[in-house]
């Protein structure tokens, strides 16, 4: 039996079943992913004894009758989430020998649930990037060709779970980086609204904008996950006290009288022809299934590359001002360019003279683009979009320009400058490259989501395709 | 009535001055990545100026998106690290106290 093609729902049934143990499914996991991970370079370390003392812990609780829906799940986390004992890098070499003393709050909730960690993944230093290629330890490749990026900044989580190495993985998302890389590699990827899973224990990028999402097979395995992970913490005090739903019971819902909204803005010029026709037939797809597509307008969708590159910035010169090589890590010359240019606009956009003309100024229309969402969720229940104009590009092609990097995140960093949930969900190929559909819903909706993206998942099943490894 | 809209020209604010900021944020760049810098940073503040365009008279800050403001907790006493622990990532450690470079040079009057 191929254990590591399973869903995290599959492999949950089978385990309940007595048909396989955790110990099996995650030493073919583990197997799986020393074979492959020569060529993707999507992990940056492997905790295999943890692993297998982990897995064989949840069979002893299955034993016990203990039915919960990560236990013996083996997962991986992008290496910004703190994890006592086992080095955390962020991708930088700033901190290549760092090892925390704690661990993040929402990584305890998945030890305690029982999930099994695998290792810790490859990502873009910082969180900064969109490719991968900002690593300090190298690009990880995508999947589906390993000449392509896999989008970033979570490449590693989105590269392990499209492979099959993992069932599921974690990654963060602060202005796209888990929606961008899902919809390169044919993979489901969450960004919760702001404040629904708790940031305690992961490195700070920008707090204002920073949300800990996660990368599954299926839409399903991604309420699984979240059902696990969400929750107010008292030491993250933006961490929200909205009630938590069930988060899978409504997936089996019809979206008949659904009404989906088409944001005019985010089916441009200059974004790939054959993406936008992809995404478009997918939209069409929700309206096979009884949704009614209406169109609607998110006016200041232009000028939101503008405020996340000032607000962010501001943010990721502030909370990178911490690394002093004192306490802990390498001296500031250890930072790659990327974080460099960074700390740089973000220092420069809050020093005297020009915080009213730029930060205070992006604050404002923070506010307006927050309202572009509010108002158009009045006439619809979800929005539909491309969840990246393009599907994955040439490892180099972006690389020495930085502008053209940033704006890749267009349709994705609205959603973060709004606070919304969104979920990309794999909606097709364009020459042989996955292309993945956004679905935005009001704040706190991730159960909406779930449901639509199901019912599209269920009819399409984009999802069992798989790269050619 | 004879409204005053404000508006920031943002084109002459353009030019960073990546030597200066560099210092601010404790940066050590080379003179080639100065170069380089400048370069791109211009091309990304070119672009922001964008934001310029929108009026944004009578229009609030938002500054945490769920509304949650004053957030406290109990100020409860926990166990925290030991000294071995909080040190044992310091490259540079002097009688159990982390080592610091010299900040100033001399005794200020």
């Amino acid at each position: 039996m191929n254990l590591h093609t399973l869903t995290l729902s599959e492999a949950r049934e089978k385990l309940d079943k007595k048909e396989i143990s955790s110990v099996e499914l995650t030493t073919e996991h583990i197997d799986r992913l020393k074979t492959l991970d020569e060529k993707l370079n999507a992990f940056l370390t492997v905790t295999e004894a943890e692993a297998l003392e982990a897995a064989q812990k949840a069979d002893d609780r299955i034993a016990a009758g203990e039915s919960t829906p990560l236990l013996g799940i083996p997962y991986a986390l992008k290496d910004i989430y703190l994890t006592k004992g086992i080095r955390t890098t962020a991708g930088s070499h700033v901190l290549e020998d760092y090892i925390p003393q704690y661990t993040a709050t929402s990584v305890e909730k998945l030890e305690k649930a029982g999930a099994v960690l695998l290792g810790k993944n490859n990502q873009d230093a910082w969180a900064h990037g969109s490719s991968g290629e900002n690593s300090d330890f190298g690009s990880t490749k995508n999947p589906w060709n390993l000449e392509y990026v896999p989008g970033g900044s979570s490449s590693g989580p989105a590269a392990a779970v499209a492979a099959d190495m993992a069932v599921f993985s974690m990654g963060t998302d602060t202005g796209g980086s888990i929606r961008q890389p899902a919809s390169l590699t044919n993979t489901v990827g969450l960004k919760p609204t702001y404040g629904r899973v708790s940031r305690y224990g992961v490195m700070a990028m920008a707090s204002s904008f920073d949300t800990m999402g996660h990368f599954t097979k299926t839409v399903k395995d991604s309420a699984m996950v979240l059902s696990v992970t969400a929750g107010q913490d008292k030491k993250d005090g933006s961490s929200s006290p909205h009630p938590i739903d069930t988060y899978t019971s409504d997936l089996g819902k019809s979206i008949k009288g659904l009404r989906v909204g088409m944001p005019k803005e985010y089916f441009i010029e200059g974004m790939d022809p054959k993406v936008r026709e992809t995404v478009e037939t997918a939209i069409k797809k929700l309206e096979e299934l009884g949704a009614e597509i209406v169109e609607v307008s998110l006016p200041y969708t232009d000028y939101a590359i503008g405020v996340y590159y000032i607000l962010q910035t501001a943010e990721v010169s502030s909370n990178l001002a911490r690394y002093d090589g004192i306490r802990y890590g390498n001296p500031r010359s250890f930072f790659g360019d990327e974080a460099k240019r960074r700390i740089m606009l973000g220092t420069f956009v809050l020093a005297h003279g020009y915080y009213d003309a730029y930060y205070k100024r992006a604050m404002k229309i923070r506010t307006l683009i927050k309202q572009d969402f509010e108002k158009a969720f009045e006439k619809v229940d979800v929005i539909a979009t491309p969840a990246s104009p393009t599907t994955a590009w040439k490892i180099g092609e972006k690389a020495n320009d930085p502008l053209a990097m940033y704006l890749s995140d267009i349709f994705t960093v609205t959603g973060n400058v709004a606070g919304v949930p969104g979920l990309s969900v794999p909606a097709g190929f364009v020459n042989d490259l996955p292309v993945g559909m956004q679905l935005f819903a009001p704040m706190f909706a991730e159960k909406l989501l779930f449901n639509v993206g199901h019912q599209y998942e269920q009819a399409t099943k984009w999802y069992e395709r798989k790269p050619n490894l | 009535m004879g409204g005053f809209l404000f508006i920031i020209d943002l084109t002459d604010m353009t030019k960073i001055n990546v030597k200066h900021i560099a210092k601010l944020a404790a940066l050590p760049l080379s003179q080639a990545e100065e170069e380089k810098f400048e370069k791109q940073l211009e091309a990304v503040l070119t672009h922001i100026e964008k934001l310029s365009e929108v009026d944004v008279q009578n229009v609030k800050e938002t500054s945490q998106v769920t509304g949650l403001h004053d957030v406290e907790r109990q100020d409860e006493v926990e166990p925290s690290l030991y000294q071995a622990e909080a040190l044992m990532n310091a490259k540079h450690i002097h009688n159990g106290l982390f080592e610091v470079p010299v900040i100033i040079e001399e005794a200020v009057e």
